[in-house]
């Protein structure tokens, strides 16, 4: 949309320019007060620094507002998350964590020997990442353990520390009784030798019995805030997590074991895959004004290639009985859709948050549904007006 | 105790959170129709509670140059300049409208001003981007390059008779925390940093907060902000000091209008009442009382405001909702997620299973 398409669509959409609120007649009339401080302070710059952003091209995000709703000088109402991407690459590395245990646990009980070694392993190494990231992504890491003083069940991050704690004793105990190879067969050690593989697979399934909660408490913490576009879609979130954790942990089953033992890590992918589809599809389609942050710009290119990646796995998955390399390659792509579902649904919320225009259109909608525009607003003409220039 | 009303709804938050003979609930009742944007409540928070400077910024929204509340601004007057009709939408002028702010050419330069922002939803980081907005500013009025003197310290309206009257009005608010009776940010707190006070109000502990940033995320108003160079989440603290002293906050101490009025939260809202009805009666038919209602989205706040526009004029959520409320139904769907997930492995693994034991 050019500048002038904008204005254009101010104008037809919005009441007569002049009674518009701080709107300046082109060419005449007076001169916005805004700007007489900011010339001044031009010319006491003089031409001291000044840095072109966009290669001074126009960014149409910021003139949203086009009429449709009221914002004090188009400014958020919300903070915008302070999380970085530390946080996405962790929802994607707690989700593989979950979803390798899981996928474990299976191999364990189904007598898949390489699929349970590399699985744990994987989980182990996602623990780390995930650990690491998380308390990377605190303003005061060193006060990481401050999240151990309480347990709130109203604070889904409280909860999910000590979903965390608990899966990780739990699955760090299972990885590291895959060492048990590597212990002589004589001795003391000896014995840990023959203990140590039933204490794995004990430790191994409490792990995948608490995977499920630690791979959907992470939708809940996204839920649990007022982005807008991330507790509209509090439904679906856990679905769309859980499915692609599943995906995440059958993707590396897919790419870490041999494809005899990795039949029941396609079907899981073939499960996963629709899983996160549906409710990516949900997310993206069924709540109108705040799906769209989802299907625009990077948010909607990342989910874009999220499925495509996902779809590129699934058709893995479908071939990949016979090749080794065609599954492989599945369980990558696998991966990498997670990787991008978590980026994009990231990515999303932080759009919802950072553009007014998700903060107040639903609200204000709400609030004339309940009539109480009404009440609260003494003239009736003038709510027609309004009513009519959102609409419009 | 914890009751049925713990994540939404009417409530006195004190004793819900526990306290025993907990004194009275206080809080702000902020009566923006007598504001005159001197932003000494601004400066008395600063100078009480040691909030260090948000930048030296000329940001091109009116006098507005603190640019809404964060981590280091605990108050922050809006200001909002509009035309609007005399006569105070009385009979002969009831058709006159209250368009949307942010319009025209005046939208172009605060836009690019917005644009220019490094983040643009970071507050208060606006010295580099001023550049930007003379630009805009200039292009939007045409006019060429001239030296102005100082900026235009008038009113409109104020010079000659009453000939030079023109339909302007200018809109002022003192934003603060508004001290919810269901705060988000307490309830999302990790680590306990976050508090209800006996005095109902939420406070912050900066030796507990170690930054996680959920508080930010979760306020529907945009108020509690991390500090970036100290890691940690800061707001207003209705002077939980000064409370403690018997004393009243240092920005309603410093209100020379009493547009700021501290007290206990029951009489505040009888006082906004007759407030209201007085302006009504005056013909002041906009006026309007926000986050009063204890039956609102977040069980009333503990600082409320008496408004002459709708509240996102002032870059205030119209009818926001505590994002607790859904909480339960959120740990349900993630129940049936996670048992999907167990049911999808069993699935998955069933046939490897019994092709084992075959």
């Amino acid at each position: 949309m050019s500048a002038d398409d904008a204005g254009e669509h101010r104008r037809a959409g919005g009441a007569p320019a002049e009674h518009q609120v701080g709107a300046t007649p082109p060419g005449g009339g007076r001169v916005p007060h805004g700007d007489q401080a900011a010339r001044s302070w031009e010319f006491g710059r003089g031409d001291g620094r000044r840095k072109p952003r966009g290669g001074g091209k126009r960014d149409e995000s910021v003139m949203v507002p086009d009429a449709e709703f009221q914002s004090y000088y188009g400014r958020a109402v919300l903070k915008a998350p302070v999380w970085t991407h530390d946080i996405a690459i962790y929802l994607f590395t707690g989700g593989l964590a979950a979803g390798s245990a899981l996928v474990a646990a299976g191999a364990d009980l189904t007598g898949a020997p390489t699929l349970r070694r590399n699985l744990r392993l994987t989980c182990l190494g996602a623990l780390g990442a995930s650990t690491f990231f998380l308390i990377k992504d605190l303003g005061r890491p060193e006060r990481f353990h401050h999240m151990l003083r309480v347990a709130k069940p109203t604070s889904p991050m409280s909860v999910g520390t000590w979903v965390l704690s608990a899966f990780g004793g739990l699955a760090g105990a299972a990885a590291v009784t895959e060492a048990a190879p590597l212990l002589p067969r004589t001795g003391l050690l000896g014995l840990g030798r023959k203990v140590l593989p039933a204490a794995g697979s004990a430790s191994g399934l409490a792990a995948a019995a608490v995977a499920p909660a630690l791979a959907t408490y992470t939708a809940v913490l996204f839920a649990d805030t007022a982005v807008p576009s991330w507790h509209e879609v509090y439904r679906e979130l856990p679905f769309m997590f859980a499915g692609s954790a599943l995906a995440s942990g059958a993707g590396a089953g897919m790419l870490l074991a041999p494809v005899t033992e990795a039949a029941p890590a396609r079907r899981l992918a073939l499960i996963g895959a629709a899983v996160e589809l549906t409710a990516a599809h949900r997310l993206e389609e069924g709540h109108g004004l705040l799906s769209e942050p989802y299907t625009q710009g990077r948010p909607g290119k990342l989910l874009r290639a999220a499925r495509a990646l996902t779809l590129v796995g699934v058709a893995g998955a479908v071939a990949g009985g016979r090749s080794r390399i065609v599954s492989a390659l599945g369980g990558a792509a696998l991966l990498g859709g997670s990787i991008a579902t978590r980026f994009g649904v990231f990515e999303g919320g932080v759009a919802s948050a950072k553009d007014p225009k998700y903060t107040v259109v639903p609200q204000r909608e709400r609030v004339d549904a309940r009539g109480s525009a009404k009440e609260k607003r003494h003239s009736g003409i003038a709510v027609d007006e309004d009513s009519s220039a959102r609409e419009g | 105790m914890v009751s049925e009303n713990s994540l939404f709804g009417p409530l006195d938050p004190a004793p819900d959170a526990g306290y025993e003979d907990a004194p009275p609930r206080v809080g702000f009742f902020t009566d923006t129709s007598v504001c005159i944007g001197c932003k000494a409540c601004e400066v008395a928070c600063k100078e009480w509670n040691a909030v260090p400077d948000d930048g030296l910024n000329l940001l091109g929204f009116s006098y507005d140059n603190t640019g809404g509340l964060g981590a280091d601004s605990w108050r922050a007057v809006h200001f909002i300049e509009q035309p609007y009709g005399v006569g105070n939408k009385s009979a002969p002028f009831a058709s006159t409208p209250t368009g949307p702010s942010g319009t025209g050419p005046a939208f172009d330069v605060t836009a690019a001003g917005v644009r220019a922002l490094p983040e643009q939803d970071r507050l208060g980081t606006g010295v580099e981007t001023s550049h930007e907005v003379a630009e805009a500013a200039r292009q939007a009025s045409g006019a060429q390059p001239q030296f102005l003197g100082m900026p235009g310290a008038e009113p409109p309206g104020r010079g000659g008779g009453a000939e030079s009257r023109t339909d302007f009005r200018w809109l002022m608010m003192s934003n603060v925390c508004k001290h919810c009776t269901h705060a988000a940010c307490l309830d999302v707190c990790p680590t306990g940093s976050l508090f209800r006070t006996e005095f109902g109000t939420v406070v912050v502990q900066e030796d507990i907060c170690n930054g996680c940033g959920y508080c930010v995320s979760a306020c529907p108003y945009g108020v509690i902000d991390k500090r970036e160079d100290d890691g940690r989440a800061w707001k207003c603290t209705l002077c939980y000091d000064r409370l403690g002293a018997g004393m009243t906050p240092a920005c309603a101490k410093s209100c020379p209008t009493e547009s700021i009025q501290f007290g206990e939260l029951d009489e505040l809202r009888e006082r906004a009442q007759r407030r209201l009805e007085q302006l009504h009666g005056a013909g002041v038919s906009e006026a309007r009382l926000y986050g009063n209602d204890p039956e609102d989205g977040v069980g009333g706040d503990g600082a409320f405001f008496l408004l002459l526009d709708d509240p996102e004029v002032y870059g205030l959520p119209p009818d926001p909702v505590v994002t607790t409320r859904d909480l339960p139904d959120m740990w349900r769907h993630a129940g049936a997620a996670s048992a999907a997930m167990l049911a999808g492995v069993a699935v998955a693994f069933v046939s490897s299973f019994f092709g084992r034991r075959r």
